[in-house]
This record gives C-alpha cells, sequence and structure tokens, in this order.
C-alpha cells in the first residue's frame, strides 16, 4: 500500500486536518458517510486526517460502499482528469502507464466503425509535443463527422474481479466499502493479474517490480474527499459517492438515469457507470 | 525509468497499458521447459511403468533429462517477477483461487519425486562407486547413498517397487504440472485467444511431443558423441510415439483454432487479421509447414517404406529437431500471440523483444540451454548408458 500512505504534502495536510475537525466538513463533501468519520474524530485528540497511517484509523469500511459514474456525455476530452491521477498517485509520465484514461470515438460519415483513439496515440503525442502531456489532436478537422464522443475509463472495481481471483499470493484484495486495492509489499510481481482484467485497467510499475492500478484514490476518499479525477473535471462527467447513502451524487446518478456497465457479459460485475456511451465502446 | 519500459508499437486501438507486454519471452520459455519435463518423463514411464522394453536403452536417460529440465523450470519465472524474493508468498499464503497459487506445490512435489526416483534407479550405481570410487568422488557418493549399502536382490525387488511406485505417480504429476499451465491460459477470459477449455490438452500433447523429440536428439547425439550405434528399435520406437502424438496435437490445435473462428465471438475479426498478418511466418511458416508437416510427412514416410539404418537415424533426428523448434513456436504463438491481440478487439500491439536485459531473448536462449549443461554433467556423474544399473521393471508389478 505504498501508493496510499505515501506522505502527504503539508499544506494539504494541514488543510485536512482543519477539514476534519469541523463539523460543517459532513454536510460540505455530499455527505458520503463522513458523519461516523466526524463522530468519532470527535472523541479523539487529533484529526483523523492528520495522520499519515492508512486506512484512517477511524474510518468504518463496513458503513461504506463506494462506486463511480461516468457521464460521457458531459466529457469533453480536457485530460485534466489524465493529469490529475499521474500527479496525485505519482504514475508513470510516459504513455504506457496510466490508471485512468479517456478514449475517443469518431463516427466519420460513410463509415460503419466508430475510429477510436486514445492520448497514447502517437498522432496525438505529437500534437502535445510530449508523452508527458496529454492531448487530443484535432485530427479529423478534414473528415465530416457525424458524431464523436469521449469515454473517460478506470478500474471498473468490480463486484467479482478476475484481477483478485488470479493473483496468486492474495496480494490484491476488494476491500469491505468495495475498492479493488493491491498491497504493493506484498505483491510478487507476476503480472497475472494485468492479463486478467478484461478492461485493461491494471498496469506494471516496472520500478517498484509490482502492479499498480487506479484505487479511487482511496487515501482521499476514506478522509471524505474525492477522487483526484472527480475532484478536477470541470464538468461533472465523473461522479463519485456512496451507494449507502441513498442521496449522495453517485446514487442519484444511477437511480435517475439509464446506466451501464463495461463488458457485462465478462461477469466482473462492475461498479463504474456509464451513461451515454454506445455499441463500439469496449 | 525509460530504461525500465519496453513498450511495444501498435496498430488500430489498444488499452494504453496494453502497450507493455506484460509476459516476454520468459514466459515462452517457462511452459517449454515444463513441456519438456513432462515429455521426456512419459518416455522414461514407458519403460517404467508400461515395461516397454524398446525404451530400455533412453529410460534413464529421459530421467535425467526430465531431471535437469525440471530444475531450471523455476528460473524464468524467479527473472521474470518483479519480487523474486517474495516468490514463496504463493508458497506460504497461498490465494487459493489463482491457477497459480498451486505451481510452487505441485513444482516443488514433483521435482522431490524426479529426485527420489532418480535416485532409486541409480542408487546400484551409487553404492557401487561408493565402494569401489576413488578420491573426492568416492565421498561425493558415499553421501549421496545415504548410508544404504545393501545391493541383494531383496533390495534391489525393494528399489523397483519405490520406482514403480514414484513412477505411477509421477504420470499425473507431470502431466498435470503441465496441464495446469494450459489452463493457466485456457482460464483467462480476457483474452479470447487464450480461453479455450482445449488449452490444457494442447500444451499436454505439445509437451509429449517436445519431450520425445528432445529425447530422441539427445539420444542419437550422445551415440554419435560416445561412438556407440544408435538402438534402432529404441529409436523407431520414439519416432511412432512421436508420430502418434503429433497426430493428436495437430488434430486438438485444429479444433481449439477452429472453433475460435467457428464460435466467430466479438473480437474474431481483430483475429482473423492477426492469423492472416503477424501470424503467417511464426504460425503458419515456422510452426505448422517447416515443424509440423514437414515432420509428419517425412516421419510417415519412413514408417511407410519401413526405411532402417543411417537413413531413418538421420529422418528421425531432423524430424525431431524440426518438432522440438515447433512445439517452441507453438509456445510463442500462444504466451505472445495472446497479448499482441488487444483486448479491445480493435487493435494489434507488436511485441518487440529485447536482445540484453534480464527479460530479453539472450535471457531466454541461455535457460534453453541451462538444463543441456546441467545434462552434460549429470550423465559424468550418473551415466544413463550403462547396462543393467537396475534389472528389468517386468516383474516389479509383483
Amino acid at each position: 500500500m505504498n501508493d496510499t500512505s505515501r506522505p502527504q504534502s503539508d499544506a494539504r495536510r494541514a488543510f485536512l486536518s482543519q477539514l476534519g475537525l469541523a463539523a460543517t466538513y459532513t454536510g460540505a463533501v455530499a455527505g458520503f458517510g463522513a458523519l461516523g468519520v466526524a463522530q468519532e474524530s470527535s472523541a479523539k485528540s487529533e484529526s483523523p486526517a492528520a495522520t499519515e497511517s492508512f486506512p484512517t484509523p477511524d474510518y468504518d469500511w463496513t458503513q461504506h460502499q463506494w462506486a463511480f459514474g461516468v457521464d460521457a456525455t458531459k466529457c469533453i476530452g480536457c485530460l485534466r482528469c489524465v493529469e490529475a491521477c499521474k500527479r496525485e498517485n505519482d504514475v508513470a509520465g510516459d504513455a504506457h502507464h496510466f490508471r485512468t484514461w479517456v478514449e475517443r470515438y469518431v463516427y466519420i460519415e460513410g463509415e460503419t466503425r466508430a475510429r477510436v483513439d486514445s492520448h497514447h496515440d502517437p498522432v496525438n503525442i505529437a500534437a502535445s509535443g510530449s508523452e508527458g502531456e496529454y492531448r487530443f489532436a484535432n485530427r479529423y478537422k478534414d473528415e465530416k463527422v457525424e458524431k464523436a464522443f469521449f469515454v473517460p475509463k478506470l478500474c471498473n472495481h468490480c463486484t467479482h474481479p478476475a484481477c483478485v481471483q488470479v493473483c496468486p499470493v492474495g496480494a490484491t484484495y476488494r476491500t469491505e466499502d468495495g475498492v479493488v486495492l493491491i498491497d504493493h509489499d506484498y505483491c510478487i510481481g507476476c503480472r497475472y493479474c494485468v492479463q486478467a482484467c478484461p478492461y485493461g485497467a491494471r498496469l506494471f510499475n516496472e520500478e517498484q517490480g509490482v502492479s499498480d492500478k487506479c484505487t479511487w484514490c482511496y487515501h482521499r476518499i476514506t478522509k471524505g474527499l474525492q477522487p483526484a479525477c472527480v475532484e478536477v473535471c470541470p464538468v461533472g462527467a465523473r461522479v463519485f459517492g456512496d451507494m449507502n447513502d441513498k442521496q449522495s451524487p453517485i446514487s442519484l446518478f444511477v437511480r435517475n438515469n439509464r446506466v451501464q456497465v463495461l463488458r457485462p457479459e465478462s461477469g466482473n460485475a462492475p461498479n463504474v457507470f456509464y451513461v451515454g456511451i454506445d455499441r463500439e465502446v469496449v | 525509468m525509460e530504461t525500465l519500459v519496453n513498450a511495444a508499437p501498435f496498430t488500430g486501438y489498444v488499452y494504453p497499458n496494453e502497450t507493455i507486454i506484460p509476459w516476454t519471452v520468459l514466459i515462452v520459455v517457462y511452459p517449454y521447459l515444463t513441456g519438456l519435463v513432462a515429455g521426456s518423463f512419459t518416455v522414461s514411464s514407458m519403460y517404467q511403468v508400461f515395461g516397454m522394453e524398446r525404451f530400455k536403452p533412453v529410460a534413464h536417460l529421459a530421467l535425467l533429462v526430465s531431471l535437469c529440465c525440471m530444475l531450471i523450470v523455476p528460473m524464468p519465472l524467479l527473472l521474470h517477477l518483479g519480487h523474486p524474493e517474495r516468490a514463496l508468498n504463493s508458497m506460504i499464503t497461498p490465494h487459493w483461487t489463482s491457477a497459480f497459487a498451486v505451481f510452487g506445490y505441485a513444482a516443488g512435489f514433483y521435482i522431490i519425486l524426479l529426485i527420489l526416483e532418480t535416485w532409486f534407479v541409480y542408487r546400484p550405481y551409487i553404492v557401487q562407486q561408493a565402494r569401489e570410487g576413488r578420491g573426492l568422488l568416492r565421498w561425493f557418493y558415499q553421501m549421496l547413498s545415504l548410508g544404504s549399502d545393501d545391493l541383494s536382490e531383496k533390495a534391489l525387488s525393494y528399489d523397483r517397487k519405490w520406482i514403480f511406485a514414484l513412477a505411477v505417480i509421477g504420470i499425473p504429476s507431470a502431466h498435470g504440472l503441465h496441464g495446469y499451465i494450459g489452463f493457466v491460459f485456457g482460464s483467462l477470459k480476457a483474452r479470447e485467444w487464450w480461453s479455450s477449455d482445449l488449452m490444457p490438452l494442447v500444451f499436454l500433447f505439445s509437451a509429449i511431443i517436445s519431450g520425445t523429440a528432445l529425447l530422441i536428439v539427445i539420444y542419437v547425439v550422445s551415440c554419435w558423441l560416445r561412438k556407440v550405434p544408435v538402438d534402432l528399435p529404441c529409436l523407431k520406437g520414439m519416432a511412432y510415439a512421436l508420430w502418434g502424438f503429433m497426430m493428436f496435437t495437430l488434430l486438438l490445435e485444429g479444433v481449439e483454432f477452429a472453433s475460435l473462428v467457428y464460435r466467430g465471438r466479438e473480437g474474431i475479426e481483430i483475429i482473423m487479421e492477426y492469423v492472416k498478418g503477424p501470424l503467417l511466418i511464426t504460425f503458419f511458416f515456422l510452426q505448422f509447414g517447416v515443424g509440423s508437416l514437414v515432420p509428419l510427412t517425412a516421419l510417415s514416410y519412413m514408417i511407410w517404406r519401413g526405411t532402417t539404418g543411417r537413413a531413418l537415424v538421420v529422418g528421425v533426428t531432423t524430424s525431431a529437431a524440426l518438432v522440438l523448434f515447433a512445439v517452441l513456436m507453438m509456445r510463442w504463438n500462444v504466451v505472445i500471440g495472446g497479448q499482441e491481440i488487444s483486448k479491445t478487439g480493435k487493435g494489434l500491439v507488436d511485441y518487440q523483444p529485447t536482445v540484453l536485459g534480464r527479460e530479453g531473448l539472450l535471457a531466454a536462449a541461455s535457460l534453453v540451454v541451462m538444463p543441456l549443461i546441467l545434462l552434460s554433467l549429470a550423465v559424468k556423474l550418473f551415466p544413463p548408458w550403462e547396462k543393467r544399473l537396475t534389472p528389468s521393471p517386468t516383474s516389479n508389478a509383483s
């Protein structure tokens, strides 16, 4: 759990401890289970957010059931989520390691299949000038585009995760609150999980010799914050929250929309719910 | 960081993380070596368990080949692991839902079994050397004899019982070990290229032909080196076995591929694009053409015409060498092929192996050669061609 126990910046820690102590905190973070955190923290001398330990000591993972929503109709492909994720989680800055990414689907007039690309495509890298800068090149400007949309992707934190099933040592596991995590101190680096994920959501950290993946920013959500990608999305295309809280953004998202999941036939039962994708989305 | 990453170019759309092939050429070598273990053990068992006398000249050699390959089997895995020092975690805290969790136990069990069987087979020789040897070697054999000094008929008969029992247990163990590797691939639903119920069987039968082929080559080369004539009935027996099991292997591979194409599930277009493109050379030309059809035709011709003498030796050995190559290509086409077809079903990745480095071609080639080096040492210490090391096993069922 190196990624999540990594020391936070001092400024952020200070900010968090203020947040943790504040009574208004509960309401401010759209109420995903922060009530429990605040109540328990009041009985202690220090804010749960002030400690570096992980998960937050008085965080009760039986009280939450996290889920994620993506509204593809809102995504503008600005890729701030990708950048925020890379920075927040210290993901390698090249075009081959992503905990989250955005796909672009473009239907050209006269073509039956969508043209798909992502920011790791050489054309898009050439447009941005660097693998560490994420951009969608304006490559279809001379084509007649019939339909186009972006699809943000990330780990689906499946209810029946194929990656957890195949881990030979149990280094990766599903938490009580519905997040699939990796114990980086126990992973042997066999990459079986990378193979098993039907969504290509797992990556390998060559530097540390272990598998890596999206954690829904577990170090943030257990402190009542939003995942970094959700936090920075300027259009609200990414929604996150606690399904146990009927009024949370994700509960409302799932209740008020006709949502679908990716590759339901895999039997993995994903917990990232999509709105506004169509048949070509893989 | 840059030097650590060996990114692969791609066409179409592939998931960003797929541009780094997770399982490299080392994971091609791993099932290849395991296959050789299972295959050569099969030949050894034909004599030890089924009492087929014609395989006697290679029975002990087969056991040594199996052991030498098996000792190297964990190496490609350890080299591949991001944290090899944690490898034993899979045995300390096995996660039973993982097909991989069994490997440590299965491999450990099988290595112990092989060592035990080899020890019983060579016990008379070890005891003899411990008595008659000189200097350091005598001391070495004395250590190995573990205090046993009894070469009476009663003791030898006891040995034979052990050898028979171990060989019987060894058959399902060796084949189980290899079949399970097929399961590691076949059970993955994320990759259409791998996801097949036939995968364990395809692996198993190709293992048997590769082990038999390796034994043919090693046996003929060893006869040539020792300047002794090749035992033709034995060679012919192995050629028959190779021919028969090749038929099964080709049939199974054909059925597997046919059902993949016939089912035509999502992503079949990209699979066909892959088959017609990058696979043309590695599969159709090398694995199927040069490695399978040519030796199969040659073997069929030799069996049909009753070829014998030098022509048989050259023909069978060449065929066997081609089969060895074909099985290596089969492992490549399965392991690398599965990863070159993107999970998106919309693109292909082009694996670019490095020559140097921990997961490079050089490391992989060294691992393939290493069992042969071990074997050349092993045959010096435990000559497998000595006559009457152990009496015939025909009476061992008693």
